[in-house]
């Protein structure tokens, strides 16, 4: 994974929305598609097009805006389903990023796990930076190091998990680690079998 | 120390824990399906194997079809989703309740009518409501496709202690309130990410009085209250479910790990970090008629006006989510047309389930159309046994097979653009059951009574007499 320490004047992008859940974030019809052909394109696909295909002017949109690294949100972004797609979707778009007062605990997860750092301000800092994107201003800088948001007169700080923060600056793969620890899952693996012998499923089947 | 039930738990299945916090837990059963090949992909791409077949199994349900399952899958994505999850559990000497396997189901009606959820165990699977196996008294939670391949690969997942909470419901029910309307209830209280970053345990009498269905559904709308898992400590009504279930343990086993179970209760004076209550005759039959599931309301209530709601932000959701769904404020719910029924989905698919909307429709006719998709193909056989299988046809709705089908749409079950249903599944987010569709959310009685006279109604003068 890519290490992220800070977005240098990325092109941000308001979504003055709440409760954007991953159903919308990624519809569920294009989740049959392998990831090779990147799923960028379906990234809030119905918020942003028509039953017709034409446009409906989301920010995301905008010509100014393109290659968005960053959006900000209202609260409990990323509620609903687990569909790391959703993750995808935002990645393969560009994003590096995501501002909100408050996200779905498994879309948190996911994307530190793919390197996008959601970043929690409170409920008037993200209506502040809502207000000053919607009114004109097209970048922010996210320092990751200083837990900063730069780009209104004033840096907005914001918080991540301390682990999450690390796993970001370093880009670490949590499966690496794991493996470095494999003596012990064995051992804590043969004791418990003998401590909790009812916890395989039963063999009769 | 006086513990929870989910400090036991998690004290039972950390290997270890860093310095940061992080804590590598065990995983004792791992649930995967056509959406997990994402995580499969990662293994082949790493070179790596399922560490532990024998605690993973597949199951075939986001995309099957719910008809003409003698014939092959018509649509070719959804074929190839079908047949990739064969594919990646026969490569990997995982067992799979596949297509043409009489016990295939939802993964999360599965689990539990299998016996492969027990109390005490942690249970994953790349689907958000895993919870639903908190029931038992498991450690319960959806995860994404990279922890799946992180569980496929070392059978473990590192793990940060979620808060806690109780939420208690004291006192009856009364009748024609269950599960369902527990959860719409203290979700639209506390919002939907009410919950977030807790483990919820579900007590109190009401709770303890709830069949395993019940408890099963109660558990599953957890995550819809922004809770990754919901549990309730296993006691008798647990035991009773348990025995005989092909995968638990038998005979003198069973007596055994049922002292182990038993012991998983919180220790009486240990804290929660939130507390919640209810009383439940405050519980009524709860309609959604938003765009999340905090949108609910009792069925005799009206829809909101945002103009009088204080908040700016839940002012400005509730004008959205009405734009969305097409209603007027002030309008009574009662009033609302629907065009169509869903009875289905791991929340509400479950032979009780099934029982209690044939209640409402036994000798009825519905007046929109609608399916009804038994919550396993298990469930579906009983339900025919008993004759429920009749009344749904009787009435006008479709039986089919057991899936998703339009609790999600994959398989292409699906509203078209604009039409309202009355759902017992768990998202009523825009555009679930297609572009454009229109999701109410309530209880089996419910939607069945919606069924019957066209638009959202109280199902309990219709169960007079019934239940
Ligand atoms: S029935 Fe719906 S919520 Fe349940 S597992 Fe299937 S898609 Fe997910």
């Amino acid at each position: 994974m890519e290490p992220l320490r800070r977005l240098d004047r990325a092109v941000a992008c308001p979504l003055p929305l709440a409760n954007v859940d991953t159903d919308q974030i990624i519809p569920a019809r294009f989740m049959k598609q392998p990831r090779q052909a990147g799923y960028g394109g379906f990234l809030l696909h119905d918020l942003r097009f028509g039953p017709d295909g034409a446009a409906l002017g989301l920010s995301l949109d905008d010509p100014a805006r393109a290659g968005a690294g960053v959006l900000v949100a209202r609260r409990n972004f990323g509620g609903g389903s687990s569909r790391e797609a959703a993750v995808y979707a935002l990645v393969d778009f560009g994003v590096r990023c995501v501002v909100a007062p408050s996200f779905g605990d498994i879309f948190a997860s996911n994307a530190v796990n793919n390197g996008l750092l959601p970043a929690v301000v409170s409920e008037a800092d993200a209506e502040r930076l809502i207000a000053a994107l919607e009114g004109g201003l097209d970048r922010l800088s996210v320092d990751l190091e200083a837990c900063r948001i730069e780009g209104l007169p004033e840096p907005v700080s914001f918080s991540v998990d301390p682990v999450w923060r690390t796993k970001l600056l370093n880009g670490w793969d949590d499966l690496d680690l794991t493996l470095s620890h494999a003596d012990a899952i064995r051992a804590w693996a043969e004791a418990d079998a003998e401590r909790r012998r009812w916890a395989r499923p039963s063999s009769s089947c | 120390m006086p513990r929870t039930l989910v400090d036991k738990l998690w004290d039972q299945h950390a290997i270890l824990t860093r310095e940061d916090g992080e804590t590598l837990i065990w995983i004792d059963r791992h649930f995967v399906h056509e959406g997990s090949h994402h995580a499969f992909a990662k293994l082949k791409s790493r070179g790596a194997r399922v560490a532990r077949p024998d605690l993973t199994f597949g199951v075939a349900d986001h995309y099957v079809p719910t008809r003409g399952r003698a014939g092959p899958i018509p649509d070719e994505g959804v074929r190839r989703m079908v047949e990739q999850l064969t594919e990646n559990t026969g490569l990997h000497g995982v067992h799979l309740f596949g297509l043409d396997d009489p016990r295939q189901g939802i993964v999360h009606v599965v689990g539990p009518e299998q016996g492969l959820t027990l109390p005490g165990l942690t249970v994953v699977c790349g689907d958000s409501h895993t919870s639903t196996h908190g029931a038992f008294g498991a450690l319960a939670f959806g995860i994404g496709a990279s922890e799946v391949a992180h569980v496929l690969t070392t059978q473990t997942l590192w793990q940060r202690k979620p808060k806690r909470m109780r939420i208690s419901v004291e006192g009856p029910l009364t009748p024609g309130v269950g599960a369902k309307d527990i959860a719409l209830t203290w979700i639209a209280r506390l919002g939907a990410d009410g919950a977030q970053g807790h483990a919820i345990e579900y007590a109190g009498s009401a709770v303890r009085a709830l069949s395993m269905e019940g408890r099963l559904t109660l558990c599953n709308l957890s995550i819809e209250g922004g809770g990754r898992c919901g549990m309730v400590a296993p006691d008798e009504t647990t035991l009773a479910y348990l025995r005989g279930r092909p995968y638990a343990p038998a005979g003198e086993a069973f007596e055994r790990a049922a002292g182990d179970w038993l012991a998983l209760a919180g220790d009486a004076d240990a804290a929660f970090d939130r507390e919640v209550s209810f009383r439940g005759d405050e519980i009524a039959p709860t309609v959604t008629w938003g765009t999340n599931p905090g949108d609910a309301l009792p069925i005799d209530a009206a829809v909101p006006d945002p103009e009088r709601i204080a908040d700016p932000g839940r002012a400005a959701h509730a004008r959205d989510a009405l734009a969305y769904m097409d209603l007027r404020p002030g309008q009574p719910l009662t009033g609302i047309r629907i065009d169509r029924v869903f009875i289905g989905s791991c929340t509400n698919a479950r032979i009780e389930d099934l029982r209690a909307a044939a209640a409402v429709l036994a000798g009825r006719t519905a007046r929109v159309p609608g399916l009804v998709s038994p919550g396993s193909s298990l469930v579906k056989r009983q339900a025919e046994e008993e004759g429920l299988d009749r009344i749904f046809v009787e009435a006008g709705l479709d039986w089919v097979e057991s899936g998703c089908s339009m609790c999600v749409g994959m398989n292409g079950d699906l509203l078209k653009p604009g039409e309202r249903s009355a759902s017992t599944t768990n998202r009523n987010f825009k555009g679930r059951q297609g572009p454009g569709s229109r999701t109410h959310l309530m209880s089996p009685a419910m939607a069945a009574a919606a069924a019957v006279a066209g638009h959202l109604a109280d199902a309990r003068p219709m169960l007079a007499g019934r239940l």
